[in-house]
């Protein structure tokens, strides 16, 4: 269907062009919203359309106020502070755990693996707004009795809450990406190791990690882009001193639209791409040493 | 010498060190099973505690109910007594144990929070426990009574048996009122029975969350299908730099997306100006396509179509194209070919995307409350409201926990169908 044969009636000729026009409104369908609001966050106007001037290319459209605006704002700034606090924790946490869990669950005797296996997937089956629920109910007391019986700060409570909702989120995707990774590694690699002398932690440091070491960091692009992103859980376990990004552009969009929200989307947007061309990077990688290794 | 060898030939084989082989074969696979369960558990008990045991605690205080028994001791023991269905008032006892009791509660300032749970089951108790704490408290225990006649002096709501009907009917440690409540069912004296016509809402709004994830589920097949087919039949080069104007759109932040459609599908946004610049719409009358059921339909759409791509273009890549052209040279129109013999493949690429969408689109909360105004809105916006704002918490318990049922059912399905071993990610 790749192309059309020479013999093609004029129906089918009709049908297979129709049909790539059908498929290119789809794309565009997917891909318009996300391409519209970026020439739209350089309006010089507080308007969210096209203004004449925009349409005509004149350079006093476009202004990059909305920009100065998030860069100025204490609001946006302390959000955005707190999104880069609490997504690089939370995805270590789930990183470092979630790979060692991998691990384990790779090898070939694993008493109740597909039990263990539903559990640890389950944060990203439940639906947010039902983790969202528990937490909301578990974390409170949590909370309350970490201040009161251990007299911890309340601000460095309302972190460590967040952090850890938002770590336990990432975990199934480290999981998945991780025992993918390890389905193509060579197990006689390690023994190999172990032969020639090296403990257990060496061998894993120097001989194993560096192997799937693309598996483990598109989980960690995984669980950040999941906390980073993250709004339901954060709104519901955080308090006002923890609000994110996706969190105050929550309210902003459900109180008073600014153009604002338009310029955070688009460094949103940017961001995005860049994750995306780093993964596809470490997929490329991943293959050409799964290629080099046998099995 | 000849003994030794025959026992040995008889006996278990024996390893290096002289134990039997299989003995220590077992061991051996003890070992590893032992540490490979070492590797996990760090990690199990992190999850175990962080998030199976809160949501177990949701569901435990979704028929959770303490809080009577608690407040009211005396008064729930006198009332054993009391003929609920009689229709009448309780005697002196009973009315001298709520007195005793009340007077720890105002003391401990417990009887308002008493009085709000006890709202949900009858509308005005709580008005009625705030009004009675304030008379309690300048009360004798000792020489006031008797307290049946001060308790309706006080207010008149105290002589209602309904009241006390209400008192008893919560008195037990575990109640299925807020499940009830949650399919719109109320516990009455007649037994279990329908809220008032007024008062039905979430059999409504589980109705409608079930047939806008159906509808959304349908467009996304609809729109997934040609998408997933024309990637899966390209050149891989072209294939590639397509799939990234599906990938793009999955990585991007959902909050990105949803802001993009609400700036888009606005009465003053790029649509309507589009249309009305064309000749389409009439300036006057601009379309509305957001905070209502359109709008909730249009974003989800986009937003979860990737989800439906994805799952079908990996079925679909392994379906060889030559079927299609061999049911072409054996007489198959192109519609039938396509139907006969590629549809019937592509059907488990259908069966596992769909569920997947539906399960995160039944579970949906930020799109539908940012996008769907109130006709639009699904069960867990209303879950969001009873945990923020009427804070009636077991009643929200009680609606996760249905929704929660509704999505394992499914994710046992999906198990079933795709297996949760084969989920794969970018």
């Amino acid at each position: 269907m790749s192309s059309l044969p020479p013999y093609a009636t004029t129906g089918q000729r009709i049908w297979f062009y129709a049909f790539r026009v059908i498929c290119g409104c789809i794309f565009f369908f997917l891909i318009a919203p996300i391409l519209t609001i970026i020439p739209l966050s350089f309006n010089a106007q507080d308007f969210f359309t096209f203004t004449p001037e925009m349409l005509k290319l004149d350079p006093d459209g476009y202004s990059l106020k909305h920009y100065r605006d998030f860069f100025s704002s204490s609001d946006w700034q302390h959000s955005f502070k707190n999104s880069l606090i609490i997504a690089p924790i939370a995805t270590i946490v789930s990183v470092s755990l979630g790979t060692l869990a991998a691990i384990g669950l790779s090898q070939s005797h694993v008493p109740f693996r597909r039990g263990i296996m539903a559990i640890l997937i389950s944060p990203m089956i439940v639906p947010l707004i039902i983790s969202a629920t528990g937490m909301f109910f578990f974390y409170s007391t949590l909370g309350n009795w970490m201040e009161n019986s251990l007299g911890m700060n309340k601000n460095f409570v309302g972190y460590v809450k967040v952090v850890l909702a938002h770590s336990v989120l990432g975990i199934p995707f480290v999981i998945i990406t991780v025992t993918a990774t390890l389905v193509g590694f060579d197990r006689s690699l390690t023994r190999a190791a172990a032969n020639m002398g090296a403990g257990p932690v060496t061998t894993f440091f120097r001989v194993q990690m560096p192997l799937i070491l693309p598996g483990v960091i598109s989980g960690a692009l995984f669980a950040f882009i999941t906390s980073f992103d993250e709004v339901v859980v954060v709104l519901f376990v955080g308090s006002a001193a923890q609000k994110t990004l996706p969190w105050q552009m929550f309210t902003g969009l459900r109180e008073q639209i600014s153009p604002t929200i338009l310029a955070v989307a688009t460094i949103l947007v940017v961001i995005s791409v860049l994750l995306l061309t780093t993964l596809e990077l470490l997929r490329r990688r991943s293959e050409r040493l799964r290629g080099m290794s046998p099995g | 010498m000849t003994d030794t060898t025959a026992h040995d030939n008889s006996g278990p084989v024996l390893a290096a060190d002289g134990k039997p082989l299989k003995v220590s074969l077992a061991r051996a696979l003890r070992r590893q099973k032992i540490r490979a369960l070492l590797l996990i558990a760090p990690l199990l008990l992190f999850v175990l505690i962080t998030f199976i045991v809160p949501i177990g605690d949701m569901l435990f205080r979704s028929v959770e109910n303490q809080i009577v028994q608690e407040t009211l001791p005396k008064t729930v023991v006198a009332l054993q007594e009391w003929d609920s269905e009689a229709g009448t008032v309780p005697e002196e006892p009973v009315f001298a144990a709520l007195a005793a009791d009340m007077k720890i509660a105002v003391a401990e300032k417990t009887h308002t929070r008493l009085g709000t749970r006890l709202n949900y089951e009858m509308n005005g108790i709580s008005s009625l426990f705030r009004k009675s704490g304030r008379g309690v408290k300048k009360w004798d225990l000792a020489n006031d009574g008797p307290f049946k006649d001060k308790f309706i002096a006080l207010d008149k709501k105290w002589a209602d048996p309904e009241v006390w009907v209400t008192i008893k009917a919560n008195s037990p440690k575990y109640t299925p009122g807020y499940f009830l409540n949650a399919v719109d069912m109320q516990v009455s004296p007649d037994g279990i029975e329908a809220r008032p016509e007024n008062q039905q809402i979430y059999v409504t709004l589980f109705k409608r969350t079930l047939m806008m994830s159906l509808m959304i589920t349908g467009s996304c097949i609809l729109l997934g299908y040609p998408i997933a087919w024309i990637l899966a039949n390209l050149p891989m080069r072209q294939a590639n730099l397509l799939m990234i104007l599906v990938l793009l759109p999955f990585w991007t932040s959902l909050l990105v997306r949803t802001s993009a459609w609400k700036v888009l599908l606005q009465q003053q946004g790029v649509i309507n100006d589009l249309l009305v610049w064309i000749g389409l719409v009439d300036d006057a009358n601009r379309l509305v396509m957001i905070n209502n059921a359109t709008g909730t339909i249009i974003a989800m759409t986009h937003i979860l179509l990737p989800f439906m791509i994805l799952p079908l273009y990996s079925v679909m890549q392994t379906i060889p194209e030559t079927y299609l052209r061999a049911a072409k040279s054996l007489g198959a129109t192109n519609w039938t070919a396509f139907w006969r013999v590629y549809f019937p493949q592509s059907i488990p690429g259908i069966g596992a995307g769909s569920i997947l969408v539906f399960i995160l689109a039944i579970g949906y909360y930020i799109t539908p409350e940012l996008v769907g105004g109130t006709k639009g809105v699904f069960i867990s916006n209303r879950i969001a409201f009873h945990i923020s704002t009427s804070l009636n918490w077991g009643l929200a318990a009680a609606l996760g926990a249905i929704l929660l049922a509704a999505v394992l059912i499914l994710y046992y399905a999906y198990d079933k169908i795709v297996g949760i071993d084969n989920v794969k990610l970018g």
